[in-house]
């Protein structure tokens, strides 16, 4: 595979540092190199937030991401931010609120989906929006194997939340397969 | 001919002292002895650490573990020995610039957690290694080489203090007293939490001298006329007690000690006892 | 490639420094809250008491390496972490623990300065601080890790080290490392090579030395052997001494024993030394980036070759005195001022030209400068 450089922003308190976490331990657990950081301010709410992950089959040198692969975002701010940075045929996975230039959707290939209003309304937990981003993300880019991610989210969640999470994760795969472009 | 206390608990090749003639310092150190004798502790288990300054040399001249530190850090030193051996006396021999300046944040913190250490403080009201400049418990009005036109700062309290920060014994003794300080050290060292005693030492030749004190023999006489008891202390108006120091034990209500706490976290989450 | 999920993990680097550290036998860490090493207290915190160790939160910078001092001298394997600010904080005990020879290992997570600097951004501005930070002569062992795997192996050493030699340890780690995760392997202690301090005293004296010898064997407290600890110059006994002539033998033992072992010390990597024109001197998470930059080689033509020291202090000077002599070109890529660059510069002489790399605004180095850079220095040489 080629390398794949992930990069998720939104606000902070989102959950998006855990979100590359948990993409990061899934393609670890397939037996991937993998990097993941993060950059972020004082704030430890509502700041801008960006995290990223790199996944290769060979060891993963410079550890920040340069030109994303894939960028996933959550809010109009952090998509903003980082829209003009993509390396060519990126994957972009945003929440439906966020509004995309036509220049970006013709280049790349471009998921819109209702991730806020789904945590709120289909999981029913806003803090759920971050898991079901990875399960989109993960079956966007076909990265890890469901197991294997599946086992990351359960590794990285509070106790007695498995199942909600786990449906969240599902979800945002369903989203990306169910997608009409 | 050293008596036998000093030949048991002193390392005698090292004496005499760097102490000045008619310094406190040595009458407390001897005071600290006894009570380590008194209590009959095994001297291996002993461990005291100073920090810096005139009092902190007494951790030199005892002869048990000892551990003489950087400036007003003894009671953080002393905290991690603490931790890493609980069933180790430790006792901290400092002073009161030591204690209640550069190293007062350290003081509140320790009776915060009142976790079991003893206190001794070598109060001599003044910077005596450095030649005599004001410290925290120099009285408002009195002078040192930094305070040439009086000192204009109010001075600690230091029992008080350590009371309301936490301390579980509180205390003060002097060197005139010399009986009633060594029982107070004992009941400090017996204290299963953070004790705390303020022993107030004489420096004539800085601070006595200075403020025109007398010498030696003055100050001790003023010690044995000023330095009263709580229960007369009780008896006197507010400006009887002005020229007064009271002396004797202020507090002592006992409560779980910090190391104990530690280990029920231990066992909670399944550690081995002890490291 | 299944993965062995025990011994294979995902970690942060700051967690890896406390495994690596508990695993060679950590019991004791004092500290204090400071971004962005706060993860090394916090995993401390969890995992200590699981192995039957203790953790303090302490008042302030200064206590904590106190606190962990005071464990180290009744015998427990003791760690702080800090950062920037609190680094500054601890310099004066770090000279405590050199001149007592008291074994600690210091972690100092770097991030920009100076001052509150940048908090959350990373830099390696305190390679210098690192080494003359606490007045006074005194023998100075610093590493630095390039990645959480390193992370692991090197904590170990740096406890090796400060137990072999009873003296601090600075574990140079940097924002970058410190806050990025990883897979790694966690070789667990049963594999691993231990050095516990010797505890034999010599004639019965603490600070007794063998005949060539220049590590005193000073037992724990509560041993039985009841002696004296001091920051003054001091005799064999630990007594505090005024003579010349004794504080001139015994700060010239504290240099030679790291003098004297420093090939026992000294760690570094090469990669492509062996035929290159330009060679870039680089270490910490700045590693990350050269080596970035040297993957993309058959795209941008440039032919490098890369030392990394990573036991920074003492710097493994004859090597690089060494590979100067056939080398044109030296690019110190630091994050930094320029801090190395001053030792490369005394070490090289007139051997190599050396340039430099370097920033000071809390974004990392990226591959893209480095090769913009080599460029540059290749149209000047020719």
């Amino acid at each position: 595979m080629c390398k794949s450089e992930l990069r998720f922003t939104g606000s902070g308190g989102q959950g998006v540092i855990l979100g590359t976490i948990i993409m990061a331990e899934a393609a670890f657990l397939d037996g991937k190199s993998v990097v993941q950081s993060q950059s972020y301010g004082p704030e430890a709410r509502g700041g801008l937030c960006k995290a990223e992950v790199l996944v290769d089959d060979k060891a993963v040198n410079y550890t920040k991401v340069t030109k994303p692969t894939c960028l996933m975002s959550l809010t109009q701010q952090s998509f903003d931010k980082y829209k003009d940075t993509l390396a060519d045929n990126a994957v972009l996975v945003v929440d439906d609120s966020i509004n995309v230039p036509k220049n970006i959707g013709e280049a790349h290939k471009v998921y819109k989906l209702p991730i806020l209003s789904s945590a709120r309304k289909v999981i029913k937990n806003p803090m759920s929006a971050n898991i079901i981003s990875v399960g989109a993300v993960n079956a966007a880019l076909d990265l890890a194997s469901k197991e294997s991610l599946e086992d990351a989210v359960v590794a990285h969640i509070p106790k007695g939340t498995e199942k909600l999470n786990v449906s969240a994760m599902n979800l945002g795969a369903q989203m990306i397969k169910e997608y009409v472009h | 001919m050293p008596s036998k206390l000093i030949e048991k608990h002193l390392r005698t090749d090292r004496l005499p002292h760097i102490w000045c003639p008619g310094c406190g310092h040595g009458i407390l150190m001897r005071d600290v002895c006894q009570a380590i004798d008194n209590l009959n502790l095994d001297k291996d288990m002993v461990t005291i650490v100073s920090g810096i300054g005139c009092s902190s040399r007494a951790a030199g001249y005892m002869n048990y573990n000892t551990l003489h530190t950087t400036h007003g850090r003894a009671i953080a030193f002393a905290t991690g020995i603490k931790m890493a051996k609980p069933e180790m006396t430790v006792i901290v021999i400092t002073g009161d610039g030591d204690a209640a300046a550069i190293g007062g944040n350290h003081l509140i913190h320790g009776c915060r957690r009142n976790i079991d250490l003893t206190i001794v403080v070598f109060n001599n009201n003044t910077y005596g290694m450095t030649g005599g400049q004001y410290s925290p418990t120099t009285p408002t009005g009195e002078k040192g080489t930094t305070a040439p036109y009086g000192n204009i700062d109010g001075a600690f309290d230091l029992p008080r203090l350590a009371k309301a920060a936490g301390a579980t014994y509180t205390a003060r003794g002097d060197c005139y007293h010399v009986p009633l300080t060594i029982k107070l050290i004992e009941n400090g060292i017996k204290n299963h939490g953070f004790s705390f005693i303020d022993a107030t030492s004489i420096c004539p030749t800085y601070y006595g001298r200075k403020n025109k004190k007398g010498g030696p023999i003055d100050m001790m006489h003023w010690q044995e006329k000023n330095c009263i008891s709580k229960t007369k202390a009780d008896k006197l108006s507010k400006e009887e007690l002005e020229d007064k120091l009271v002396i004797g034990e202020f507090y002592n209500e006992p409560k779980e000690e910090y190391t104990d706490l530690y280990q029920t976290i231990i066992d909670k989450v399944g550690g081995k006892r002890n490291v | 490639m299944a993965t062995n999920r025990c011994r294979f993990k995902l970690l942060q680097g700051n967690e890896a420094c406390v495994e690596g550290a508990l695993a060679v036998g950590m019991r004791f860490y004092a500290g204090y809250p400071i971004t962005p090493s706060t993860e090394i207290a916090e995993r401390s915190s969890v995992r200590l008491p699981q192995l039957g160790g203790k953790f303090i939160q302490m008042e302030d910078e200064i206590s904590s390496i106190a606190a962990a001092l005071g464990a180290s001298v009744a015998g427990v394997k003791s760690m702080t972490a800090t950062s920037g600010p609190g680094f500054s904080l601890k310099q004066e005990n770090i000279g405590y623990a050199a001149i007592a020879e008291i074994p600690i290992v210091i972690v100092d997570v770097q991030r920009s300065g100076p001052s509150t600097g940048l908090p959350t951004s990373p830099s390696q501005g305190d390679v210098m601080q690192a080494k003359w930070g606490t007045h006074g002569d005194h023998p100075t062992i610093a590493i630095s890790p390039t990645s959480v795997q390193s992370t692991y192996n090197e904590i170990i050493r740096a406890f090796n080290l400060s137990e072999r030699f009873r003296t601090p340890v600075i574990f140079l780690m940097d924002e970058v490392v410190g806050h990025m995760r990883e897979g790694i392997e966690l070789i667990p202690t049963e594999e691993l090579e231990i050095i516990d301090r010797n505890e034999k005293m010599i004639n019965g004296l603490p600070y007794a030395v063998g005949e060539r010898e220049y590590i005193p064997h000073m037992p724990s407290f509560g041993t039985g052997s009841l002696y004296n600890i001091t920051g003054l110059f001091h005799d064999d006994e630990g007594f505090p001494t005024n003579d010349n002539k004794m504080a001139h033998d015994e700060g010239l033992r504290l240099m030679k024993k790291i003098e004297v072992y420093k090939d026992d010390i000294i760690k570094y990597e090469t990669i492509d030394t062996d035929d290159c024109d330009t060679l870039i001197v680089c270490y910490g998470g700045t590693m990350r980036a050269v080596l970035g930059a040297k993957e993309r080689a058959k795209e941008t033509g440039l032919k490098f070759g890369i030392f990394n020291p990573i036991t920074i202090w003492p710097f493994p000077e004859e090597k690089l005195a060494e590979l100067s002599k056939k080398i044109k070109n030296i690019l110190v890529v630091e994050h930094n001022y320029g801090q190395i660059l001053l030792t490369v510069q005394r070490i090289v002489k007139d051997n190599s030209n050396v340039h430099f790399l370097g920033k000071i605004d809390g974004t990392t180095i990226s591959p893209d400068e480095i090769i913009k850079k080599l460029q540059e220095v290749n149209s000047n040489a020719q």
